[in-house]
């Protein structure tokens, strides 16, 4: 019995698998764990309770996960996740698609059953590792306790080095509790990853001559730009060799809106100037961006007349979608470097540039202002009132593109979506993250009626953290945007996208101790924006917008990039 | 058209199912994979067989499959001079009228059989894909109970002729 007793102290002073794991995380300075508990994962909440690691309970392990994102899209480092095994790991794959398509860094852990019962069906048993490894960048399962300082460190340089990209480590119970018998390892061993950062010279000096030789030059910027902290040598390029600039969606801010050779956000619901420049143009630079097809349009008209030149980090997005004729595999910021080391003579463009201007000046974006509230009027005061300095975070919809189109971003880093996999949900979990990332910022999430509803319950954590997030709800009363496209290819048979039951989204952030106004016309959102923009607390403004809004202009599916309706006439 | 990708990989768990994960996610049309270990400790040696349309195809493949932190080289060596071989073992059965026509052609062949039972053989035989076809379809007629193929397994050779297309052997 004492000698028993004297073995189970004797144990606790030992290091087990989650004590490592909790000293990995602090070496790598994570300084915010999203994460909820479950069986699996008690050895490490265990130790959680004593580390001085914030830990943020979401009331959703999908809230957690989009948090992570949000916080990393903001703070540039990776998020860290933790889930428990089974429904806890299975909450989070949305999340772990939409930062895989949206190349954010994530470090997520899984609890996972012990070691003695994987593949026998027991409780809570769930192969992750199966599940995820088509949407992560690299998955782990720990086998042996001495593996796990090092798994966790490469799991961090292999989030954050390259394209960024979500790492799963996938954390048996009896792992995390045990102790080791060997001395652990620490050294990463990774022979088969050696991204490429810097880039090839005489591609870069190619590609340099061909600008010089453009008539109609136009860079497209990526996130790719976001990534790699070029926002500001771009802005130096663009300037010395006279090039315009569009944007992807989720290279917005990469480039300031206000600035003279910026032409706005291409595709789907990109702007005239946009579009059209990427369809006539005779050179196109693109910069970490992936050719996506809501980018494109049918890629048969795409950039008919162009020759491509792609920057990616990323070797296999180059050429994927879009034949290239100048490839440079590297870093955005390097290449960009270079380039402007090479300094060529810029371009001779004087029509292409009074071309240019007069698509951005004749045709903007426009809507028409009515005595019912329009959802676009709420972006541009939103942009007004903030003076385009906060951070947006948006769901995903029409009110998702309309944020884009209206809110005029200066600055990288402050805006937050997802694009890629168009996750609704996504929006009030991420501007959880984004705010703990930049606590001072202020940070607007726009989001839909729908969309919000598929993460209310994170008003909890809102409130408990007191959050000074303004929640943006422009309530359409419909699923908007697939309102839109039934109104417009389905013969206006709205099969289950209006008016659905909903709460009092005012008394629902009510009952979490969150302020919330109904706002219903244009002079009440002046008054109330006055109001609650600059307050250090949380809000809820339920714009109860015009329902029948569509967004324009649009490129219908199959359609190509310069085929737009509803473009100003 | 038909390209023999090989790679070596670092023998991490998993290695395989991400590999495999990747032909069936980006919708590759895969013939043949054959994966064993190699002469390094830790690493093995994957060959696959894919079907493409074009040349940008397998190019995608061949940068998607060197994307993956297991993999440490990748090269689609279609175009080079190499050995490629096949195993198979068939199961044939065998009368006593027949007997000696499918042993007259299992000899020119140089197949091998690696059991004999009251009323079939088994057969085994290596080579390239052509001549593993050519087999196949002569043995075909006289009824295969059960066939086993590996897949390809393929190296360049030491010597690089160039201009040399497609180096073939029979054995
Ligand atoms: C998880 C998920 N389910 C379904 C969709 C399809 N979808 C795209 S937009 C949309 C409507 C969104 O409605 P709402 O959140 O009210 O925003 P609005 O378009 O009205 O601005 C739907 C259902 C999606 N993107 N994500």
């Amino acid at each position: 019995m004492e000698a028993a007793l004297k073995e189970t102290k004797a144990n606790t002073s030992e290091v087990t698998g989650a004590d490592l794991l909790i000293s990995a995380l602090e070496k790598e300075n994570v300084e915010v764990i999203f994460g909820y508990p479950g069986g699996a994962v008690l050895p490490i909440y265990d130790k959680l309770y004593d580390s001085k690691i914030l830990h943020v309970l979401p009331r959703h392990e999908q809230g957690g996960i989009h948090a992570a994102e949000g916080y990393a899209r903001i703070s540039g480092k990776p998020g860290v996740v933790i889930a428990t095994s089974g429904p806890g790991a299975t909450n989070i794959i949305t999340g772990i698609a939409d930062a895989m398509m949206d190349s954010l860094p994530l470090v997520v852990f899984t609890g996972q059953v012990a070691t003695g019962v994987i593949g026998t069906d027991a409780f809570q048993e769930a192969d992750i590792l199966g599940i995820t490894t088509p949407i992560t960048k690299y998955n782990y399962q720990i086998r042996d306790i001495k593996d796990i300082p090092r798994i966790i460190k490469e799991a961090f340089y292999i989030a954050t080095s390259g394209r960024p990209g979500p790492v799963v480590i996938d954390f048996p119970k009896d792992l995390a509790a045990g102790v080791s018998a060997e001395p652990v390892e620490e050294e990463i061993y990774l022979p088969g990853y050696q991204p490429t950062t810097e880039p090839n010279f005489l591609q870069v000096r190619k590609l340099s001559e061909a600008v010089s030789r453009a008539k109609r030059p136009v860079i497209l910027a990526g996130a790719g730009i976001l990534h790699a902290k070029a926002s500001s040598v771009l802005k130096e390029f663009a300037e010395q060799q006279n090039l315009h600039v569009v944007h992807t969606l989720l290279g917005l801010g990469g480039f300031p809106a206000n600035h003279e050779l910026f032409l706005g956000m291409a595709g789907m619901h990109g702007c005239y100037a946009a579009n059209m420049a990427l369809y006539n143009c005779d050179l196109l630079i693109n910069i970490g961006a992936r050719f996506d097809d809501r980018l494109t349009g049918n890629l048969k008209h795409f950039a008919p007349k162009a020759t491509v030149a792609h920057i990616d980090i990323d070797p296999a997005e180059i050429g994927k979608n879009v034949p290239t004729q100048i490839p440079v595999v590297g870093d955005a910021g390097e290449a960009l470097r270079q380039l402007l080391r090479v300094g060529a003579s810029p371009p001779q463009q004087e029509e292409w540039k009074e071309t240019l201007a007069a698509w951005k000046k004749d045709f903007p974006y426009h809507y028409e202002n009515s005595e019912v509230l329009k959802p676009q009027k709420v972006m541009e005061l939103l942009y007004e009132k903030t003076a385009g300095e906060a951070i947006v975070v948006t769901d995903v919809g029409q009110h998702q593109m309309w944020a884009a189109q209206y809110y005029q971003l200066q600055q990288a880093d402050r805006w937050v979506t997802s694009g890629g996999l168009g996750t609704m949900g996504f929006g009030l979990p991420a501007s959880i993250g984004a705010q703990l990332a930049d606590p001072t910022a202020c940070v607007v999430a726009v989001l839909g009626d729908g969309g919000f509803q598929m993460s209310t319950q994170e008003l909890a954590v809102i409130a408990e953290f007191k959050l000074p997030i303004k929640i943006a709800i422009l309530n359409n009363k419909a699923l908007g945007m697939v309102r839109q496209w039934q109104e417009i290819f389905y013969k206006e048979r709205y099969s289950h996208s209006k008016n659905p039951v909903q709460p009092s989204f005012v008394k629902l952030a009510e009952a979490y101790g969150i302020r919330g106004f109904e706002i219903n016309s244009e002079a009440e959102a002046h008054l109330v924006l006055n109001e609650v923009l600059h307050d250090k607390e949380p809000v809820l403004l339920d714009f109860r917008v015009d329902g029948a809004e569509n967004v324009y202009p649009m490129i219908a599916p199959g359609k190509g990039i310069h085929e737009m309706v509803g473009v100003k006439k | 058209m038909k390209r023999i990708i090989t790679m070596t990989v670092l023998n991490r768990p998993g290695v395989l199912n991400r590999i495999t994960n990747l032909f069936s996610k980006r919708n590759y049309n895969i013939e043949s994979i054959s994966v064993g270990l190699t002469e390094q400790e830790g690493v093995s040696r994957i060959t696959c067989v894919v079907h493409v349309e074009n040349d940008g195809m397998v190019e995608q493949i061949t940068k998607q499959l060197n994307k993956q932190i297991d993999v440490l080289k990748v090269a689609d060596i279609s175009d080079q001079a190499i050995v490629a071989r096949e195993l198979i073992l068939m199961k044939v059965p065998v009368l006593p009228h027949n007997r000696a026509e499918i042993y007259s052609i299992i000899e020119p062949f140089r197949a091998s059989v690696i059991d004999v039972s009251k009323d079939s053989i088994i057969i085994q035989l290596t080579g390239e894909t052509e001549k593993i076809e050519a087999f196949i379809d002569l043995i075909k007629p006289y009824g295969i109970r059960e066939l086993a193929r590996t897949g390809t397994t393929a190296f360049p050779r030491g010597n690089q002729r160039t201009g040399q297309q497609k180096s073939f052997s029979f054995v």
